[in-house]
């Protein structure tokens, strides 16, 4: 039996968010499959020079980048001769709310408050509530940030407790549930009862919002070696980031540059469980939100995601738990950066990967994140190892998520793993035939969409789509 | 634990019991509620723990709950020692130094 008001709420889901956005969805429309994405990302974000102009007024971006010699240096020790790319790092920790999450807010609360809103409300356990705090603070608005945290012992993740600590330390209010997708209920009661703005994640302004960033990465690179990277890697969960970075990217001309995305392999662990809710030690970037979102974007606070992983992703690869910590601790004693592990899934994967390059290339490791108590290689493996997590060195191959962290016993074991794209296509595929009617056929048009959204040519789409229907 | 009127309080109140949860949840999270936790300033004249209050919280709502806590802390920290993590560093320093040689 649904609590009182619940259906009714829920029924209310797309006026509110209608006025909590203010963005007409229905203009993009097609009536099928396909929407008009980059007429949504034109019409409703912000050119490249006004994100500029508005992340420079709060001291967002324009972060340093250094080049990794050790880890370069390392690395090479495990490749084969002539191999081993040099790793750059894009020091996103620097950034007024310590991620690259402030480049998203920086643009979400700026519109929020042209609009008029009093006040914003994120729904996240992650980097953008604090970012979303750090912005609304300097803009003088109000912030709610709601958090998924605990399990049903009143456990908390302490990565996101201390995310809770960030955001009240910049004047926010966060409300924190248990487990579960119906904080989405909680988040749709708080929007239609303080008529804030829902500064969502997935909105065209905040993906705009890192474009710069990808911008940022061509320009300094050239700066520093006189051409564009040949690969940067990209962190994965939402699609978001790799979406704005590649866009960036293309907008800097650095159309040879491979865009990599990288997620933490939890597979096994459903995101929704309780009992499972304290036994993954990333609490984002992993796998249980960027398979999900890469097959299928518009699971969203808002009907269309302007985040759209597969439309940019040259490749997608996983790193185990165990070789991101490890890297972490690399990057602080052979660096001299202590950041946190969650903005180190693309370093680990990157040092597997620059193994593969030559030695006169260039990858980049596209974000680093603060770390503090909490968000912290040692408390998260300590309390990995309190919810019975065994933690030892050995292979990373043999890790289980959920049961174990391997720590590789040497830096030659880290190894990224590809995940098929045409796989992940299928699925993508398989998602949108779904969304149609009884009866309902594709139309050109959603064949032309369904191509650009898998990046391949409409030949391959219907090579693709038939083999679907061959199961 | 008792507050006065004025104090910062955390709050705690069931959103959704076991049978209103979403069908989509799996079975162990379908057996609990939904919680939520909040904190704010004490609106009436003085509290025990587990009484029902309202509370203003830091950005001015208004909200009830039953109170759990006075003068709440963050209580997560640099976790225990794990020994482990000792080694890498090591390790690593070694690589690279009978590479230099």
């Amino acid at each position: 039996m649904p609590a009182a008001g619940y259906n009714e709420l829920m029924a209310r889901r797309a006026e509110i968010m209608k006025s909590a956005i203010q963005i007409d969805y229905d203009q993009f429309e097609s009536g099928s499959i396909a929407f008009d994405y980059e007429g949504m990302m034109q019409k409703v974000g912000y050119s490249l020079d006004e994100i500029k102009e508005i992340q420079e007024r709060t001291g967002v971006g324009n972060t340093p980048v250094y080049e990794l010699r050790n880890l370069t240096a390392l690395c090479r020790t495990t490749a084969a001769p002539g191999k081993g790319a040099r790793i750059f790092l894009k020091d996103e920790a620097a950034n007024p709310s310590g991620s690259f999450k402030a480049r998203r807010a920086a643009v979400s609360v700026y519109h929020a408050k042209k609009l008029g809103y009093r006040g914003v409300i994120a729904a996240t356990s992650g980097n953008y509530g604090a970012a979303v705090a750090s912005q609304a603070a300097m803009l003088g608005l109000k912030c709610i940030i709601v958090q998924e945290c605990y399990d049903s012992e009143g456990r908390g993740q302490p990565e996101i407790i201390e995310k809770a600590r960030k955001c009240e330390a910049y004047g926010a209010e966060v409300v924190q549930l248990s487990v579960g997708p119906e904080l989405f209920y909680s988040f749709l009661q708080l929007l239609e009862e303080t008529g804030y703005f829902n500064a969502s994640l997935y909105t065209p302004f905040g993906i705009a919002g890192i474009e710069t960033l990808g911008f940022e990465i061509s320009q300094q690179i050239k700066g520093m070696i006189g051409r564009n990277p040949d690969a940067v890697v990209v962190t994965t969960a939402g699609g978001g980031n790799i979406t704005g970075t590649a866009r960036g990217l293309i907008k800097a001309d650095a159309l040879e540059t491979e865009v990599i995305g990288a997620s933490v392999d939890l597979k096994g662990l459903h995101m929704a469980s309780d009992e499972q809710f304290n036994r993954k030690s990333f609490t984002t970037g992993h796998t249980g939100f960027g398979i999900p979102f890469t097959t299928n974007p518009d699971r969203t606070d808002v009907p269309r995601s302007a985040g759209r992983p597969l439309r940019y992703m040259d490749r997608y690869v996983t790193v185990r738990q165990g070789e991101v910590f490890y890297m972490t601790e690399a990057l602080a004693q052979l660096e001299g950066l202590e950041r946190g592990p969650a903005g180190n899934i693309s370093l680990a994967a990157a040092f597997s990967i620059a193994r593969e390059m030559d030695d006169d290339q260039i990858i980049v490791v596209q974000e680093t994140e603060y770390t503090g108590a909490g968000k912290h290689i040692q408390p998260q493996l300590s309390f990995a190892r309190e919810n019975g997590i065994k933690i030892r060195f050995g292979n990373p191959e043999e890790e289980i998520p959920g049961q174990s962290i391997i720590l590789p016993e040497h830096p030659s074991m880290i190894r990224a793993v590809d995940l098929d794209l045409d796989r992940i296509r299928l699925s993508y595929i398989r998602n949108c035939l779904a969304s149609l009617q009884e009866g309902e056929k594709t139309s050109e048009e959603d064949i032309r969409y369904m191509a650009e959204e898998c990046r391949v040519g409409t030949d391959k789409l219907n090579q693709l789509i038939e083999s679907l229907e061959g199961r | 634990m008792k507050a006065v009127k004025g104090d910062w309080v955390r709050i705690h109140k069931t959103v959704l019991s076991p049978a209103q949860r979403a069908p989509q949840v799996p079975e162990d999270t379908k057996k609990i509620p939904l919680e939520m936790w909040d904190k704010g300033f004490l609106l009436s004249d003085s509290a025990d723990v587990g009484d029902e209050v309202e509370v203003e919280t830091i950005i001015g709502r208004r909200i009830m709950g039953n109170m759990i806590d006075v003068n709440p802390q963050f209580h997560h920290s640099w976790g225990n020692c794990v020994p482990e993590i000792l080694h890498i560093g090591r390790q690593l320093r070694s690589i690279l130094a009978e590479e230099a040689e």
